[in-house]
């Protein structure tokens, strides 16, 4: 009963600290410069790891995809399958995964060690809302990243695994006719799915990683603590988030 | 007390408290704490450790709420947010809860900033001006790492003063300091109000504070206030407790120490 307390405590507390963080979207030109900063943080130091990680997803779903497809003729479609899946699923997975691990456990590290060390309650007592310097401006940063990334880490991966069908023999389909099949049924929709998805997630995680920082209580063993749960929280949401919006945008 | 023709502060505010309780998960913290602060006195509330006077002062702050009881500063709320349009507090926290990714600069610029004191310009005059006042102008652009522990208690005192406070609070401000740079806190703090007429609360276990610049005083044991007065009233305390709180004897024929010896023969 009590845990059931403090999962619903924490839910009510991730609203409000979205909504508070809502009201200070008024102070927005005023925080430019750290949401420009933010962007730097989610986006250009993920930039790297979110391309290694979609080329190589595509790479291998155009390896595993062309083993068994070959049996019954359908290699063609490749292309087909690895662009939808990149586009409307894997994409926005896989960038909003590496968000939770490289960005999220970074801000909940820095909100937490700023709680602790009273760094937050110095901000309180000067009237200047941890909402609105420390939460709003990474939230307006990761709604202009997540789509940059995403839109990288895709191409990554139809580019992974058009190079893996050109260059594995028991595959043997020319990039010319795996862009011509993943341009043949990809729709505009399907693309601003995945965007959509992953506005969602990345939106999710930062909330998320903001609200366990800023709740901590305790010393630097809780800052450790604080961080290992924002990831696995935001992993948990990210995948049950993932059902619910594809649901909706299925529908 | 010093006069009110501040060269910062245009209005002090006092502090009244009335039978203010604090528990934490059923652990009673502040009992029945009543005391009233005037304007622009300092007011020292000195107790050993854990006898709850930085939470009294965490409550003046309104960084915490009470379980029960009424809270005051001038007519507000301090646990209401909106008080904090109204009155400029300022707390100097034990440990200085300095910005750690900010310079010395950025963190006493980041309040003229936020409230909007003024162009960029007037904003440098300022925090520079306040940085001379304590001898930190080398430290301007430092980051608070690199400072000593005294210099850091003399940039969150320069961060405090910058927002020209209407009450100021300290927390611990000598503790982890040498003597001599003890010394320079306390004469910084008593200038401060000299010079700003400010109302000043300090928490503090260190005596040499509290009688060297406490209009009154009250001493907090187990939650409670056990006495309030002026410095004169805590010269000879006729409560034992008391007594050996402010001038404790050092016996080392102490049953304790004879039980260490044994158990280390």
């Amino acid at each position: 009963m009590k845990q059931l307390n403090a999962i619903f405590e924490s839910i009510g507390s991730t609203v409000m600290l979205a909504v508070n963080s809502a009201r200070y979207l008024k102070t927005l030109p005023r925080q430019f410069p750290r949401i420009i900063e933010q962007c730097y943080m989610i986006g250009y130091t993920t930039l790297p790891i979110v391309t290694i990680l979609c080329f190589f997803i595509g790479s291998v779903l155009a390896l595993e995809s062309g083993y068994s497809m070959q049996n019954f003729g359908a290699k063609q479609f490749i292309g087909t399958l690895v662009g939808m899946s990149m586009v409307r699923e894997l994409g926005p997975l896989m960038v909003s995964i590496l968000l939770a691990g490289r960005v999220g456990s970074a801000i909940t590290a820095e909100l937490a060690s700023m709680k602790v060390y009273q760094e937050v309650d110095a901000l309180v007592t000067m009237d200047i809302p941890p909402e609105r310097i420390l939460v709003m401006p990474r939230l307006v940063a990761v709604q202009f990243m997540m789509p940059v990334l995403t839109t990288i880490g895709n191409l990554c991966g139809w580019f992974g695994g058009a190079l893996v069908c050109k260059y594995t023999g028991f595959i043997s389909v020319e990039p010319d006719a795996y862009f011509a099949t993943l341009k043949r049924f990809m729709e505009a929709k399907d693309v601003w799915d995945g965007l959509i998805k992953s506005e969602v997630f990345g939106f999710a995680v930062i909330l998320v990683c903001c609200q366990i920082g800023l709740n901590t209580r305790g010393g630097p063993r809780e800052i450790g603590a604080a961080v290992t749960k924002a990831v696995v929280v935001s992993l948990i949401l990210i995948l049950v988030l993932n059902y619910f919006v594809t649901k909706i945008l299925v529908a | 007390m010093a006069g009110s023709s501040s060269p910062f502060v245009n209005k002090t505010f006092g502090v009244t408290i009335e039978k203010l309780n604090k528990s934490f998960d059923d652990t009673p913290v502040l009992k029945d704490v009543s005391l009233a602060v005037s304007p622009g006195e300092i007011f020292v509330i000195m107790g050993p450790s854990g006898s709850g006077k930085s939470v009294l002062l965490r409550h003046i702050a309104g960084l915490e709420v009470p379980t029960s009881g009424r809270l005051r500063i001038g007519d507000f709320d301090p646990a209401d947010p909106a008080t904090r349009e109204r009155v400029r507090l300022a707390l100097v926290f034990q440990a200085g809860a300095l910005f750690n990714s900010l310079t010395v600069y950025d963190n006493l610029a980041l309040y003229p900033r936020e409230h909007r004191f003024g162009s960029e310009t007037q904003i440098r005059d300022r925090v520079m001006r306040t940085l001379q006042i304590l001898s930190l102008e080398k430290a301007a652009v430092q980051y608070p790492a690199e400072l000593s522990g005294g210099m850091k208690k003399r940039v969150a005192i320069a961060r405090a003063l910058v927002m020209e406070p209407q009450l100021l609070l300290y927390d611990e401000p000598t503790s982890e300091l040498d003597p001599v740079m003890s010394a320079t806190i306390i004469e910084i703090i008593a200038a401060l109000r000299e010079q700003t007429a400010v109302t000043t609360i300090v928490v503090s276990h260190d005596r040499e504070l509290a009688m060297s610049i406490a209009d009154r005083m009250a001493i907090i044991m187990d939650g409670r206030i056990c006495a309030i007065g002026g410095v004169a009233d805590f010269t000879r305390p006729a409560d034992p407790a008391i007594a050996n709180f402010l001038n404790p004897t050092i016996d080392l024929k102490h049953p304790r120490f004879k039980q260490l010896e044994n158990d280390h023969e």
